[in-house]
């Protein structure tokens, strides 16, 4: 029993960085100050490089700044004291069609839109507390969060 | 008297409270680095602002307040300076030429091919993928794999000058995909390509 829970692991772990890969939606390329990636209930450092997925939230400090290259071209980056929620991503390299919904809790946000949005006008969402954007390109900025 | 005075101070609280905004939600949409411009349509509590302008702005201070306005380029730039400057490099491609039926490069591509590197190396976390591309000559499964060598050929050049094979992904896609669409078996130069895209 044991040794067949311990196969279980094993595989799940051989399975795991399959999984994560098949979710990548974006790397950091910018990362200024205190960024965090929160990831199921785990935070961990936005290092230049690092992978966001969907479901990802990313969060920057009062020092903090963050830009992310999506893989269908769209750049989104992220100021300080800046709440940024990828709620959904999918994208096909070939046909270039899929979905991209993020929103922006707070905070500020300069989005570049990319392939997604360029091949169906509803194929790119952003959200705030109070409002949904369409996208029909391509590029913006969004400050949203309550007046100090 | 007192009384009236305090209600009155309430009444001046409540307006004073009512005044100030909810929120202070700035939407603008940037003008393209092209010259051109997009569009973006702000939603909030049923209501709409469409921006269709460079500097175009909505401003929304409660669900359903959608104020259509414009910003200044200085404006956008004080409001959004840390956001902008965090921007990524934007994605760039290129196009390589191959001589016909074979992975070699014309001449005036194996030059090009030393600026593409420069612009990987400048890049930090750079991601490369490379697509090769055939034209309709011979037969579908030789030129799926004719894409696929020339794309590793263009691979193996770039790994060759230091660039990290790990951050260089290989797809060949055959003759499926003409930039120039033609006739089977015809030969078409400009189809002969790989494409590196840069990100």
């Amino acid at each position: 029993m044991t040794r067949m829970a311990l196969l279980l692991v094993a595989v799940m772990a051989a399975l795991a960085p399959a999984l994560v890969g098949a979710q990548e939606a974006g790397h950091v390329k910018v990362a200024k100050g205190a960024v965090q990636i929160e990831r199921g209930g785990q935070k961990v450092p936005a290092t230049l490089g690092a992978a966001v997925q969907a479901g990802d939230v990313v969060a920057t400090g009062t020092d903090g700044s963050v830009g992310i290259t999506f893989l269908d071209n769209s750049l989104l980056s992220a100021g300080p004291n800046s709440v940024l929620a990828i709620d959904q991503f999918a994208f096909d390299s070939t046909t270039h069609q899929g979905s991209f919904e993020s929103s922006l809790k707070k905070g500020t946000l300069a989005v570049v839109s990319g392939k997604l949005a360029k091949q169906s006008p509803d194929a790119m969402k952003v959200r705030t507390p109070a409002a949904v954007l369409g996208v029909r390109g391509t590029e913006f900025l969004i400050r949203t969060g309550d007046p100090k | 008297m007192a009384s009236r005075t305090a209600l009155a101070m309430l009444a001046l609280l409540l307006l004073v409270g009512c005044a100030k905004p909810m929120r202070d939600d700035l939407y603008v949409l940037m003008p393209d680095k092209d010259g051109k411009t997009g569009v973006l349509s702000v939603e909030s509590g049923g209501q709409q602002a469409v921006l269709d302008k460079p500097f175009a702005s909505a401003r929304v201070t409660e669900p359903g307040r959608v104020a259509a306005g414009a910003v200044t380029e200085q404006e956008a730039r004080q409001a959004f300076g840390a956001a902008l400057d965090a921007q990524p490099a934007r994605p760039i491609s290129f196009l390589l030429y191959f001589l016909e039926g074979r992975d070699e490069l014309t001449p005036d591509s194996g030059q090009l091919l030393g600026r593409i590197v420069d612009e990987i190396a400048r890049r930090p976390a750079p991601e490369i993928v490379v697509i090769g591309h055939t034209d309709r000559v011979g037969a579908v499964p030789f030129n799926d794999a004719l894409s696929l060598r020339r794309a590793e050929r263009v691979r193996d050049e770039l790994v060759k000058v230091g660039i990290a094979a790990d951050r260089i992904r290989v797809e060949g896609r055959g003759e499926r995909e003409p930039l120039v669409p033609t006739a089977d078996e015809v030969a078409e130069p400009r189809n002969r390509r790989v494409e590196i895209n840069v990100r």
